[in-house]
């Protein structure tokens, strides 16, 4: 008797020690054939064929790569203040990073989406989510800067975001937690979670021309937390397809508390319908606050708004907007193939895929074959909607996207390993390992209805010793694999910034001929700017002092400055009248507690200095211009206040030199 | 010998790699190719009056067209000012007084549109450039701005 319950005891430890093994990434392994090298290989002076747009989590940026070679060519400043780039410190971005809680000088970035026209990329936009202080931005990519951040009202965590419409009609945001909406007291107890707290599902609508975005209207659904999207296309245009977890409603140890359930959801939304109720008045207006912030590339100077309203339509009362499709378990990916036919979710905890089938879908709901409600929002029988099962394809689905001729992809998390397999017969026809915790991946266009599938890029969630060691933290990685031929091949790995989550890859051809190269400087109409050294200046406006200057090689105008005064407020308006590509000057003051400028070729720049001390500050370019760029510098004078140091500002005065006077 | 092979050997790995047949990296059709950047040198057809560039005779009558002139000094003062003094005092370029005696129309205005070209490849301007050791930079000037500044040059020469 003692002896089996020993076995048995066995059993279990060897079955868990088993399981453990399979959470565990492989070690750094070295599966590569030898003609890997070649497929990676860009030549010195060649250009790479695709643009690869990454989260960079928790750094707040987006970063840009080049594929194949992996090459870092830019980190878009985003959520994050950037002094590299003077990002949230000069004057022009600041507004950038305002929110309804003031200035935010960080976020988490966690999925990029390329606008699309007719369900293909169209090369205009990125757009990119903040998931703590919930925003979405929209990155050009004619300057690959950010043009725009709208923050989200009833939103906590906006992580199922920033998912997109097959013509961009829409970017939409679901919350990640579901909290209390913000027009009423949120001081209630955590516990009463099922009654107080809602989950909310936000559509931006984009300017056609512009890309203006807006909150269109926001659907209010049942408190889940809301993971990931993705828009129907095609047949299913019109419809948006969401993963929930923690439809257990759990509010603490989420981790045991949020994985009772054999089965969540994946909530299908008929976005068509939504619009129609809020044309027939069904939505209410709502006071929130929000900001709305813009950055004018004529001006280059950004504003932020704050807003006060929002229209919400509700799941519960406006019953065919909303259903739940049962989903195992824990499912994070949610993805819809080019055809717009199937849905394929994707359970962290399952060990199968479920696969969802459109017109099943609407069959169902059509028949009324439901199991029931969850808190007012029809159930679909889960066999009814369901097309098939991939049996037994690895441990942890994550991520799938498509190749177009077929074939989907799925990452698994716990088996470290990219899947490919038969969209039609759910068969698995090839694995590749990761070597390490895979998250998110990423095929060209892969979530478009045209794939362009030559490359797949996968994407770690937990590093491992894929290059030389860097102390406690390693860094984060991709992996690069060919899937052009029957089986996939790693090709290269490349590091990453932050965290990489979702990213997206575009043919180079379709950015490339769009890159602005300069800001024309007669078009330049920011208040301050320069055009011309003969319009330098140095104006005193009370305790304020504003300094018209330019910046070309190899020198500023004015580069000595006197008669500033113990407190003032200094604003340097710098503008580089360079007109060539690439040229950026730099712009730094001693002690400034900000940071610097980086000020690109026809644009205006403000840094905004108050001196602690009196004294000589010296100012230069940061930014290496011409066998003279050391020489690219200047003197600010500081005064004691009240003193009468009179104003006075030059360049190149050559006046002789007066060592025999002192100051005062 | 041994040194001949190996470099023959690198040389071939390099071919293979740089996106010809075989391989799978395609080097798109304009891929810029920063090895071909630099103007072959000793150009027999290259003329030092005239420069390179898209100006290969420009008309200007004897009198000076004030209009231009005008439009010409509101460009020096967004665009050139910072480098060139009107006089012939030096600052980061050479001063302009003389200019239009020294070169032909048709030089100052290509060197102002095609300023890369002309610094790589011109005896005149490269000895400029030995001088001041800055490139000029590419102001993305248009033919017209480059007829309106030499009008203004010439006033500032004395063309009445
Ligand atoms: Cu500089």
């Amino acid at each position: 008797m003692k002896k089996i319950q020993f076995n048995m005891i066995a059993a279990a430890g060897v079955a868990i020690l088993m399981s453990l093994n399979a959470c565990k990434p492989k070690n750094a392994g070295n599966a590569v054939s030898s003609d890997a090298a070649a497929k990676a290989y860009v030549a010195p002076g060649k250009y790479d064929a695709f643009y690869n747009f990454v989260s960079g989590g928790f750094s707040g940026q987006m970063s840009v790569y080049g594929l194949p070679s992996g090459r870092l060519l830019r980190v878009i400043p985003v959520f994050s203040v950037d002094p590299e780039k003077g990002w949230g410190y000069s004057e022009e971005t600041k507004p950038m990073l305002n929110t309804s809680h003031g200035f935010v000088p960080w976020d988490d970035l966690h999925h990029t989406e390329m606008s699309q026209t007719n369900g293909e990329i169209d090369g205009r936009w990125v757009f990119g989510n903040a998931n703590n202080t919930p925003r979405v931005a929209r990155i050009d990519l004619t300057t690959f800067r950010t043009a725009e951040i709208i923050e989200l009202p009833n939103s906590a965590g906006n992580h199922s975001s920033p998912f997109i419409t097959e013509n961009t009609e829409y970017v939409v945001a679901g919350t990640r937690f579901s909290v209390p909406p913000d027009n009423v007291n949120g001081d209630v107890p955590i516990n009463t979670y099922k009654k107080n707290f809602k989950g909310t599902l936000s559509f931006i609508s984009v300017g056609k021309e512009d890309g203006k975005m807006d909150i269109a209207f926001q659907i209010q659904c049942p408190g889940v937390n809301f993971d990931l999207s993705h828009a129907g296309k095609g047949k299913s245009h019109g419809w948006f397809f969401f993963s929930c977890y923690n439809t257990e409603q759990a509010n603490t140890l989420l981790e045991v508390n949020a994985s009772q359930k054999d089965k969540d959801f994946i909530m299908a939304v008929n976005w068509k319908k939504a619009e129609e109720y809020l044309k027939a008045g069904k939505g209410r207006k709502q006071a929130v606050r929000y900001a709305h912030n813009i950055y004018n590339e004529k001006t280059h100077t950004a504003t932020s708004e704050i807003r006060t309203e929002v229209t919400v339509l509700d799941a519960k009362e406006l019953k065919d907007i909303c259903y739940f499709m049962p989903c195992p378990k824990s499912p994070h990916g949610c993805d819809v193939d080019p055809t717009g036919e199937y849905i394929v979710g994707s359970g962290k905890l399952a060990a199968l895929i479920p696969v969802f089938s459109f017109d099943k879908i609407q069959k169902a709901i059509a028949a009324k074959d439901f199991i029931g409600e969850y808190d007012g929002i029809p159930i679909i029988k889960y066999e009814s909607a369901l097309y098939g099962e991939v049996k037994k394809p690895g441990l942890g689905p994550l991520h799938t996207e498509f190749d177009g001729k077929g074939f989907a992809y799925t990452t698994f998390f716990v088996s470290s390993e990219v899947v490919k397999w038969n969209i039609k017969d759910l068969t698995v026809v090839d694995r590749v390992p990761t070597y390490y915790s895979v998250g998110h991946l990423c095929i060209p266009g892969g979530d478009s209805k045209k794939p362009n599938p030559k490359y797949l890029i996968a994407y770690n969630k937990i590093t491992k010793d894929r290059y030389l060691p860097t102390g406690p933290e390693l860094a984060q990685s991709a992996q690069l694999y060919d899937i052009s031929g029957d089986k996939m091949q790693l090709i290269l790995d490349f590091p990453t910034i932050g965290e990489p989550h979702y990213a997206q890859a575009v043919s180079a051809d379709l950015i490339r001929a769009k890159s602005l190269k300069f800001f024309k400087i007669e078009e330049n109409a920011h208040p301050y700017a320069s055009k011309g050294e003969g319009t330098t200046k140095v104006v005193r406006e009370g305790n304020k002092v504003h300094v018209y200057m330019t910046a070309i090689r190899s020198h500023f105008a004015p580069d000595n400055i006197e008669g500033i005064k113990m407190g003032d407020e200094v604003y340097f308006h710098v503008t580089n009248i360079e007109q060539d590509w690439d040229v950026p000057h730099g712009f730094a003051v001693k002690g400034a507690s900000n940071a610097e400028l980086l000020i690109m070729p026809g644009e205006t720049q403000t840094l905004k200095w108050i001196p602690e001390k009196t004294g000589m500050y010296p100012i230069y370019c940061t930014d290496f211009c011409s066998a003279l760029h050391q020489e690219m510098s200047g003197y600010v004078r500081v005064s004691p206040a009240g003193s009468n140091t009179p104003l006075l500002f030059s360049t190149g005065k050559n006046l002789p030199a007066a060592d025999s006077v002192g100051s005062k | 010998m041994k040194k001949l092979s190996i470099i023959l050997v690198i040389g071939t790995i390099i071919a293979s790699c740089g996106g010809g047949g075989g391989s799978d990296v395609k080097p798109t059709t304009d891929a810029y190719d920063a090895t071909k950047n630099e103007a072959p040198a000793g150009n027999p057809s290259y003329d030092p009056n005239r420069g390179e560039g898209k100006f290969t005779k420009v008309d200007i009558p004897a009198t000076l067209d004030v209009a231009k002139a005008s439009e010409g000094e509101k460009i020096y003062g967004v665009k050139c000012s910072s480098c060139h003094k009107v006089t012939d005092e030096k600052l980061v370029g050479p001063g302009w007084k003389g200019v239009t005696k020294r070169y032909a129309a048709e030089w100052i205005m290509n060197f102002v549109t095609n300023t890369d070209a002309m610094l790589n490849k011109d005896p005149k301007a490269q000895a400029q450039l030995e001088i001041c050791l800055v490139r000029m930079p590419n102001q993305n000037l248009t033919d017209d701005d480059a007829r309106n500044l030499y009008e203004f040059m010439r006033k500032n020469d004395g063309v009445k």
